[in-house]
């Protein structure tokens, strides 16, 4: 017997366990539905009107988590500032929040809070970033986010919430405006976006960490300022990062259940996205109907990933 | 003097470069030689303004203009790095014009150049090439006729001809010492090699 043997067996175990159980999960789904029960969520016009809003809303959300992390991730990737390592931490809270938090966060901050409270919570994080940024200065770990420039900023939101004060909630002035969030196909682009665009950061980052700085450098010394090196150098090389980032937010933003049922709802022809169906579904003790949404959302998944991997896998930046 | 570097003292990460000089006269090649870490290629990106906000003390000049912490782009210096660091998405010509078009030549007078850098360096057949598709040799021409593009007033070198083979390299270091002679360029050389620096520059300074 060969040496590596037991080893490679051992690696194909663990493979077959966990493809096995995939393709077991996704079998169960199929052997549950019926063409019939397909051909009919097919002609029900909720589901329809959920199958559009889904597509809609996942690929607001995917395009805003793009344009979110790309800077953020640029950021994270290329500068050396304190408090960084607590920034990144932050970054990460969407994922590890269980999603109903999440929905409930956006629900008491929309509905409790107003735009003046908002503005003095983003004073005093300032500030006391300012101070920790203050107390920390020569202890080494690269340039501060320098004290004065965040406490010009937390004096900016000062006068912003004086400017805001006495308006409602942040609901009522977003609806004022013509933006109501709370139960509404809007709210679920926000409540698909933290988690969302938690994923499109790390994978940005991982794209700009992958870049060499020595091409930014170069650029330089030929005459960009840091921004034209980001946009003429950086930029077209992070083409299938950006492309990687917004097929996992899209994906996320497509299985986000927990934040849009709390606080968009689940209205049937109104704030009802697939996710939201397959609960309606189950709710009502069809499960057949839940199953055939499940696999209408296994397809679209699998279809844009495969797409997505055509189009990144031809070669060259996107 | 074209390049003054005078008791210059900068950190880079943990490491800490204590009161640095160098002259370098117009026209004259200087080979920076000495053992790794000892911050050579600090001294470089010093010089090209990759480093300003390390410099603790001390002063960098440029024919006679105070450039310590002048931004990389308007210091007027050519770098071939290491690692050649051509832009992967540009081809051959795009990596030649990024300069003059960044600095927004007229079309007649960014075509001369680019198509006179392309001839004095071989590269007139590969001009619609990407990176990916050059020899080892064939991407060292093309980095040293990026840096040039501009008319630098100092060319810095960056251990420019490491990883190539045998032939390849006499081939382009022979090329360098040409282009350096043929532009009127003054040049800082970073190499690990007595023979390149003795093949290419007019003196070497040893860093300890």
């Amino acid at each position: 017997m060969k040496p590596e043997l037991p080893f490679v067996l051992f690696l194909t175990v663990v493979l077959v366990a966990y493809v096995g159980m995939l393709l077991l999960m996704v079998g169960a789904n199929v052997l549950t539905v019926t063409w019939g029960d397909l051909g009919k969520i097919l002609k029900d016009e909720d589901i329809l009107r959920s199958i559009k809003l889904t597509l809609v809303t996942c690929t607001a959300t995917a395009i805003l988590s793009v344009l979110v992390s790309v800077p953020l991730a640029y950021l994270l990737s290329r500068y050396q500032f304190r408090g960084r390592a607590f920034i990144d931490t932050l970054l990460d809270i969407p994922i590890l929040l269980p999603p109903l938090i999440v929905g409930l966060s956006l629900l008491i901050l929309f509905n409790r809070m107003s735009p003046a409270s908002c503005c003095w919570m983003m004073a005093g994080g300032l500030l006391l970033a300012a101070l920790v940024g203050f107390v920390l200065r020569d202890k080494g770990g690269g340039r501060a986010l320098v004290p004065g420039a965040l406490i010009v900023f937390a004096g900016m939101f000062g006068i912003g919430a004086v400017m805001v004060n006495g308006l409602g909630s942040l609901e009522e002035v977003s609806s004022g405006m013509g933006f109501p969030m709370t139960f509404h196909p809007l709210g679920i682009v926000l409540a698909q976006f933290p988690v969302a665009a938690a994923f499109a950061v790390r994978t940005m980052r991982t794209t700009f960490d992958q870049i060499s700085p020595r091409y930014e450098e170069v650029a330089m010394t030929l005459g960009c300022h840091r921004g034209q090196a980001f946009s003429r150098v950086v930029l077209p090389l992070a083409g299938k990062g950006m492309v990687a980032a917004g097929t996992m937010a899209w994906a996320r933003a497509l299985g986000e259940f927990g934040p849009v049922l709390i606080f968009a709802g689940a209205t049937k022809g109104r704030t009802e996205v697939l996710a939201t169906s397959v609960f309606l579904e189950i709710n009502i003790g069809n499960l057949p109907g839940a199953a055939a949404i499940s696999l209408l959302m296994i397809v679209l998944a699998v279809v844009t990933l495969l797409l997505v991997r055509f189009f990144v896998g031809r070669g060259g930046a996107i | 003097m074209m390049l003054e570097i005078d008791h210059l003292t900068l950190r880079a990460g943990e490491f800490l470069l204590k009161e640095f000089s160098l002259s370098i006269n117009e026209g004259e090649c200087v080979a920076l030689m000495g053992p790794s870490g000892c911050g050579k290629t600090t001294v470089m990106e010093a010089v090209c303004g990759l480093r300003a906000e390390g410099v603790l003390n001390g002063r960098i000049s440029l024919g006679g203009e105070e450039i310590t912490y002048l931004p990389p782009g308007a210091r007027r210096i050519g770098l071939v790095p290491q690692d050649v660091a051509l832009f992967p998405t540009l081809t051959v010509r795009e990596q030649l014009e990024f300069g003059p078009k960044l600095h927004r030549w007229n079309r007649e007078k960014m075509k001369s150049r680019v198509e006179g850098l392309a001839s004095d360096l071989g590269l007139s057949d590969l001009m619609e090439r990407l990176p990916k598709g050059l020899s080892g040799g064939e991407a060292r021409r093309v980095a040293l006729g990026r840096a040039l593009s501009l008319r630098p007033r100092l060319l810095c070198l960056d251990e420019a001809l490491t990883g190539l083979d045998e032939a390849r390299h006499d081939e382009v270091l022979q090329l360098i010492r040409e282009m350096i002679v043929r532009e009127k360029v003054t040049a800082l050389h970073v190499t690990h090699s007595r023979k390149e620096a003795e093949a290419i520059s007019d003196r070497i300074v040893e860093m300890s």
